[in-house]
């Protein structure tokens, strides 16, 4: 594809440009953890934007600090600077109940992310009965629906349900306050290929159901390049580029790193890496 | 709380084992009987545990029915029948030196060993369990602050501890409860600490986090049910420990007065006449023991039925 | 591929639990020669019990059995315990996912290389370390001698699963089990590392069983592949006929993943069906 150059081109730099529409802008994010001579910066100077309605992925490897930037929007990591805008206002650092309704995860292990005490039914009524929603039967009942797992699920324990479901419902969890960004950190990494497919399928149905933005983590380009239509690559803390999924598809990424990364996730090439 | 909108019918007898061990249960009741089910068929498996089960299910009715099992008053005195080897004159377990029957004392005194047990069982692990967890879940200064409180109180012997406070509050098993429960404490308040930090960066917890709950609604509703079972199985395990404790100070004339039928107190009482009438000091030993054993056999179970890692596998 | 190496016949691995018997491998034959042969499934097809059950490394209460498990013409089966021992390590040997937990964290690694070495040959101390530190240059540790003298806990992920593979490949042993040897890794170092294990594997004419969740990886790593689901072996084929799979489980797997390079609107999902867990299992010797 000729075309997809240029388009990468245009794109940078990748610097915000003064647009309305972004539902999520980061400028200049720095993440810091530790102290004194421990400190340690995971994020640094990161700037990325996202439009309404859109899907953006951003994929790294392990200690690349992909994670930890989803961390800082949504206000679990509070050692950060920089700014982060939510449709064109600024964000504290402490965040207010209301917040919650605006911005929401899924979290990459579903064996970790739900209460091994907790039913089903109490994960999705916690956040209604938190924020005084009405109808909370009704409520409950149609998330369970609009994840595809219906009632029968409402009274299980987690160690009742499979890995897909748990996913289901952790999913089911997130959207119980109706936001409209959905941060997603890894959300079939630790899932089988053929639930991974049914999970991806969800995602898919409910952001044009609810009309969702979404933001995706993942180390695994092939989903990224599925889910989402712009896609920053990260390493060492830093996004070393933004490119549109076409680019990606046609395999014309600018970096050596993202070359790498998206020929390692071809699968193994012995003349590729043997010698290397 | 809301109710369920399907409503679950209880099945008939042959149903209902069927109905509580469901895979898909229908309502919140349902769930939670489906649970304590489990439980409880872990326990009936658990031959041993389930013996400790039957030892504390036994001393529980004793101390309710203690009227109908007592042959004679617990404080009836007579001195013409003192020292009565057991068996004899239809005292199952003989008398003591003022001619008590000492079975009838002993069920007496199940009730006061209750009493102390149930006391100290609901105050000490509820405020360790406190102190614990918002120590280990919001960490920095607060943590520092109430553990620093936690090793004070963990530095002294715990009976010495006792026996300061009942000498402050003045004897009596008013005094024994207060004074043990505030010694037993800090060992709680450790585990739910321990137990904490190793839940308060769960993704369960950011969750709750991110959906705007309070601190303190995420410690009682999400940290507590999970220090909950260590918490149990070691309260369980110390109840022995407690019972020897409330003896130890109605041994030492600190804990129950006479004419109370404490088993502590009896075995204290009975030392004179060790060597010539054994059951007066050996009777209370052996209801002390066989009650201690019922709580560690019961808790060395519960430590394998609550274990959330064994019963998820 | 005529001199085969290992050679399964009808392997069965149960667990008792509460409500009966757990059947995780169901009576599968398989053999592997001087190939890499890729073992594929789902968690929970059976796929890490059939790799632990070939060093006889089932954990009670979990029990196995077979007809025959032949390695050099001989049945393992008829293996002592203590003969066994001889077998891991030496003959046969094992490289676990995360190595973390195969590495003892109290020990240097190097001396961790040599008890290895030393336990299954007569080599001197001086011999133990000279081979250690080749292995670790042969697994492309720049920094052999630093390596030597480090403990588990300062290596990273890929440096590690490189030692693993340097103490596994030591003894020189005539078959490779690597159960999910690189899922742990960032995928620029899981292709480093896989291509310094084809090497040797190639190298020493070695046989390789590579186990692993990734279609995608095994198809462009192995020679041979084995599909697994529910115990059994589904499906068989050369890893590059792997497009023309034609069981329905295969199919959907191969469907259910998505491609960089061809975009699709929707993912399939897999339809399960009851008959594959009756199904017989396909026999992949050769």
């Amino acid at each position: 594809m000729p075309g997809s150059d240029s388009a990468v081109m245009e794109r940078k730099p990748w610097v915000a440009e003064a647009t309305k529409d972004a539902r999520l802008e980061i400028k200049d994010l720095n993440v810091y953890f530790g102290e004194g001579a421990d400190r340690f910066q995971a994020v640094k100077n990161v700037s990325v934007k996202v439009q309404q309605g859109g899907s953006f992925g951003i994929v790294g490897e392990s200690g690349s600090g992909k994670s930890t930037v989803l961390r800082a929007v949504c206000g679990l990591v509070e050692s950060w600077d920089g700014e982060i805008d939510i449709d064109g206002a600024p964000v504290s650092h402490k965040r207010d109940k209301a917040f919650a309704r605006k911005i929401q995860m899924v979290f990459q292990d579903p064996y970790a992310s739900l209460h091994p005490r907790h039913t089903v039914d109490r994960v999705l009524s916690e956040p209604l009965k938190l924020h005084g929603f009405d109808d909370v039967d009704g409520r409950v009942l149609r998330a369970l629906d609009d994840v595809g797992l219906g009632a029968d699920f409402r009274f299980r324990y987690p160690h009742q349900l499979s890995g897909g479901q748990r996913q289901r419902v952790a999913v089911a969890r997130a959207l119980m306050l109706e936001p409209e960004i959905l941060l997603l950190d890894e959300p079939t990494s630790a899932l089988d290929v053929s639930v991974q497919a049914e999970i991806l399928n969800l995602f898919a149905d409910l952001r044009k159901e609810h009309n969702l933005t979404y933001v995706m983590v993942t180390h695994d380009l092939a989903v990224v390049a599925h889910m989402c239509d712009e896609i920053a690559v990260m390493q060492h803390g830093e996004v070393v580029e933004v490119m549109d999924v076409e680019a990606m598809r046609s395999s014309t990424p600018e970096t050596a790193y993202t070359q790498e990364l998206l020929k390692a996730s071809m699968g193994y090439d012995a003349e590729f890496f043997g010698d290397s | 709380m809301t109710t369920a909108p399907v409503k679950s019918n209880v099945p008939d007898r042959a149903g209902l084992k069927a109905w509580l061990s469901s895979d898909a249960p229908t309502s919140r009741g349902h769930a939670r009987a489906v649970q304590f089910y489990m439980g409880w068929m872990k326990l009936y498996e658990n031959k041993l545990a389930f013996l400790g089960f039957l030892i504390i299910l036994s001393l529980v009715l004793m101390a309710i029915f203690a009227p109908l099992l007592a042959t004679t008053e617990p404080n009836a005195q007579d001195l013409a029948k003192r020292l009565t080897a057991p068996g004899v004159d239809g005292h199952l377990l003989g008398t003591d030196e003022l001619g008590r029957d000492i079975w009838s004392r002993l069920v007496y005194g199940s009730r006061i060993t209750l009493l102390i047990v149930g006391i100290v069982a609901f105050t000490a692990p509820v405020f360790g369990l406190l102190i614990g967890t918002v120590a280990g879940y919001l960490g920095g200064w607060v943590d520092q602050a109430l553990m620093r409180l936690v090793d004070i109180f963990l530095a002294f012997p715990k009976l010495i501890l006792a026996l300061a406070f009942v000498a402050a509050l003045g004897a009596g098993i008013e005094s024994a409860i207060i004074a043990i429960s505030l010694t037993a404490w800090p060992p709680y308040a450790r585990i739910a600490r321990a137990e904490t930090l190793t839940i308060r960066n769960a993704d369960y917890i950011s969750a709750v986090r991110l959906q705007g709950a309070g601190v303190m609604h995420i410690i009682v509703g999400h940290v507590w049910p999970l220090c909950l079972s260590s918490i149990i199985v070691r309260v369980t395990l110390d109840m022995a420990g407690i019972i020897l404790t409330a003896a130890g100070l109605g041994f030492l004339g600190l804990g129950a007065q006479p004419p109370e039928p404490e088993w502590g107190a009896m075995i204290s009482a009975g030392r004179k006449f060790i060597l010539d009438h054994w059951w007066v000091a050996a009777m209370p030993g052996m209801a002390i023991f066989i009650v201690s054993l019922g709580f560690n056999l019961l808790g060395d179970g519960l430590r394998d039925i609550l274990d959330p890692k064994k019963s998820q596998s | 591929m005529s001199d085969t190496l290992l050679s399964v016949e009808d392997l069965w691995v149960r667990f008792p639990t509460r409500s009966g018997t757990v059947d995780a491998v169901r009576g599968i034959s398989f053999s592997v020669g001087r190939e890499r042969v890729g073992i594929v499934g789902e968690s929970g097809s059976g796929k890490s019990m059939t790799g632990r059950s070939i060093l006889r490394l089932i954990r009670s209460p979990g029990q196995m059995e077979a007809k025959s498990i032949m390695f050099n013409g001989e049945n393992l089966l008829d293996y002592s315990e203590r003969q066994m021992r001889k077998i891991r390590g030496h003959q046969i040997s094992m490289v676990m996912q995360d190595p973390k937990f195969s590495l003892n964290p109290v020990h240097t690694v190097g001396k961790q290389i040599c008890e290895a070495l030393r336990l299954h040959t007569k080599a001197s101390r001086r011999e133990a370390r000279q081979g250690a530190l080749e292995m670790l240059e042969a697994v492309q540790i720049r920094n052999p001698e630093r390596v030597f003298d480090s403990y588990p806990h300062e290596l990273s992920g890929g440096m590690g699963q490189r030692v693993m593979i340097a103490m596994m490949l030591i003894t020189d042993p005539k078959l490779l089990i690597a159960d999910e040897p690189t899922s742990a890794l960032d995928v620029t170092v899981q292709m480093k590392v896989l291509a310094i294990m084809d090497k040797l594997v190639q190298e020493r004419g070695m046989g390789l069983i590579f186990i692993s969740h990734d279609l995608n990886l095994v198809s462009s790593f192995c020679d041979r592949i084995i599909i697994m689901y529910a115990g059994r072996i589904v499906e068989t084929c050369k890893a590059s006929e792997l497009h023309n799979a034609t069981h329905p489980y295969t199919r959907g797997l191969l469907n259910a993943l998505p491609r960089i390079e061809e975009p699709k609107g929707r993912l399939e999902a897999l339809q399960r069906q009851d008959s594959w867990k009756q199904e017989a299992s396909v026999d992949a010797r050769v």
